[in-house]
């Protein structure tokens, strides 16, 4: 049982005004919040500074704790995948023997596309990246996807550069300090990545869900034209990602698109590598040695 | 009599009376960037919110109602929220707070389990969506709504560790 607040003041004056001096305080500073939180939603790099800086602070003992650990992989992704084990066992043995059939085939693709390469004269864009990091931590109490990468200004990373692990597209750097970065995943709400099918170059575009999994939507919406184990890679459209990077794998349609899985698991993902944003500059700097090749990136035949 | 040190049965020092309920709070609001564990999802509950509800509840007239302005702004470092979300929202909790405590004179258990679910489950939605303002709402309450129901399990536990954290903090000598 909990004592009685013994919030009436009495009769002493001093009792009374200072009661209603914090009532004050508690309700302008209330509003000033909410001020301040509708400001640094339009404008988020304004306060990304702040919010690294406080990151500095807490990253040590992240690294310690990683290091005695390991990463601890999505909690989330190991309930769901008890649920859906058997009939995911049924899905994977299918898709196996489809796949063994493709490698065939693809092993006789890549043949021909390097032939084809060579004979093009086509140099392999460059694809190093700034710095190679790993993801120490991240947000996992709030609804925003923010990711913090082991390196920051000390290896050259800057806000806007996009990451990458072996497997796909991470995220984008967000905001960087001096010892570590934030990375806003491309499970964001926020985010938004153009793709577009690896198979056939169908343009479309990956909205974070949030939870996760990403919704895919075409530019015309007349039809829907995926399937589920159709591959999404960057199209370099827009800027900022580089093409051909996987992103998602559809897992399922819907009514306005499709649900799709990202390729690289942030939670799973050991290193990744902070890559140079692809504006025009860059992109043709990386055209420079070979000027009368195509401008745009070649894809597979 | 005017030996040095603490004498048998002395309230415990001041600075450990005020400092433990703000440490607690601020440790477990940077608690989940500290661990390794790179969630895909809000997975973890609120672990901040939860201590700084508890307190209230168990000690209503601790705090002056402007603490969540600081407790909040340190809360919105670390959370990923924009900042100024939980300065906003921690305060009108703290006013909730205060005012129920005026309006139900004899709290009990279930009546702090409600109102610290019925704040949880406000205070994460409202942040969720001040994020995201372009977002479905539907879809943004949806993708809390699994940490709000956790969080509400929970209270009853951070109620337990807020009361040993309160036996710490006033033990005698």
């Amino acid at each position: 049982m909990v004592r009685p607040a013994h919030r009436r003041p009495g009769q002493s004056r001093k009792a009374q005004y200072s009661l209603f001096v914090a009532y004050v305080i508690a309700v302008t500073g209330a509003v000033a919040g909410l001020l301040l939180a509708v400001l640094s939603v339009v404008d988020p790099v304004g306060f990304a500074q702040l919010r690294v800086a406080s990151h500095e602070v807490t990253a040590p003992i992240a690294r310690v704790s990683r290091s005695a650990i390991g990463s601890i992989s999505g909690i989330d992704d190991a309930v769901s995948a008890y649920v859906g084990a058997g009939s995911q066992n049924r899905r994977l043995r299918k898709e196996l023997a489809a796949t063994r059939r493709q490698l065939v085939a693809t092993s006789s693709l890549q043949e021909e596309n390097r032939q084809l390469k060579a004979l093009l004269k086509l140099q392999e864009t460059d694809k190093t990246a700034i710095a190679n990091g790993y993801l120490l931590t991240s947000t996992s109490t709030s609804s925003k996807r923010i990711a913090l990468l082991s390196i920051g200004r000390n290896l050259g990373v800057a806000s806007g550069q996009p990451v990458r692990g072996a497997d796909g597209l991470i995220g984008r750097i967000l905001g960087s300090g001096p010892s570590v970065s934030q990375v806003l995943l491309i499970t964001d709400i926020d985010n938004i990545v153009p793709v577009r099918r690896a198979r056939d170059g169908l343009p479309a575009l990956a909205y974070g869900r949030g939870n996760g999994d990403l919704d895919i939507r075409t530019l015309n919406i007349a039809n829907n034209p995926f399937k589920p184990g159709d591959i999404l890679v960057t199209s370099g459209t827009g800027g900022l990602y580089p093409p051909n990077i996987p992103v998602a794998i559809v897992v399922r349609r819907q009514d306005d698109g499709a649900l799709a899985r990202p390729l690289a698991d942030p939670a799973k993902v050991d290193a990744v590598s902070v890559l140079r944003p692809y504006t025009p500059e860059n992109a043709e700097a990386q055209l420079a040695p070979a000027p009368d090749a195509v401008p745009e990136v070649p894809k597979a035949p | 009599m005017n030996q040095k040190g603490p004498r048998l049965g002395e309230p415990a020092s001041l600075w450990r009376m005020r400092l433990v309920p703000i440490i607690t709070v601020m440790l477990a609001s940077a608690l989940p960037l500290m661990l390794p564990l790179v969630a895909s999802s809000p997975v973890l509950p609120p672990l901040g919110l939860l201590f700084f509800l508890s307190w209230q509840l168990l000690r209503t007239e601790m705090w002056p109602v402007w603490v969540g302005l600081p407790l909040g702004l340190w809360d919105d470092l670390f959370s990923g929220a924009p900042i100024g979300t939980a300065v906003c929202l921690w305060t009108a909790a703290s006013i909730a707070i205060a005012y129920a405590a005026q309006r139900i004179y004899w709290r009990g258990f279930f009546h702090d389990w409600a109102i610290g679910a019925l704040l949880v489950a406000i205070i994460q939605a409202l942040a969720a969506l001040l994020t995201h303002p372009h977002a479905l709402t539907g879809r943004v309450v949806a993708l809390v709504a699994p940490q709000i129901i956790v969080s509400i399990l929970l209270v009853p536990l951070f109620l337990r560790l807020t009361g040993k954290f309160d036996n710490f903090r006033l033990k005698r000598r």
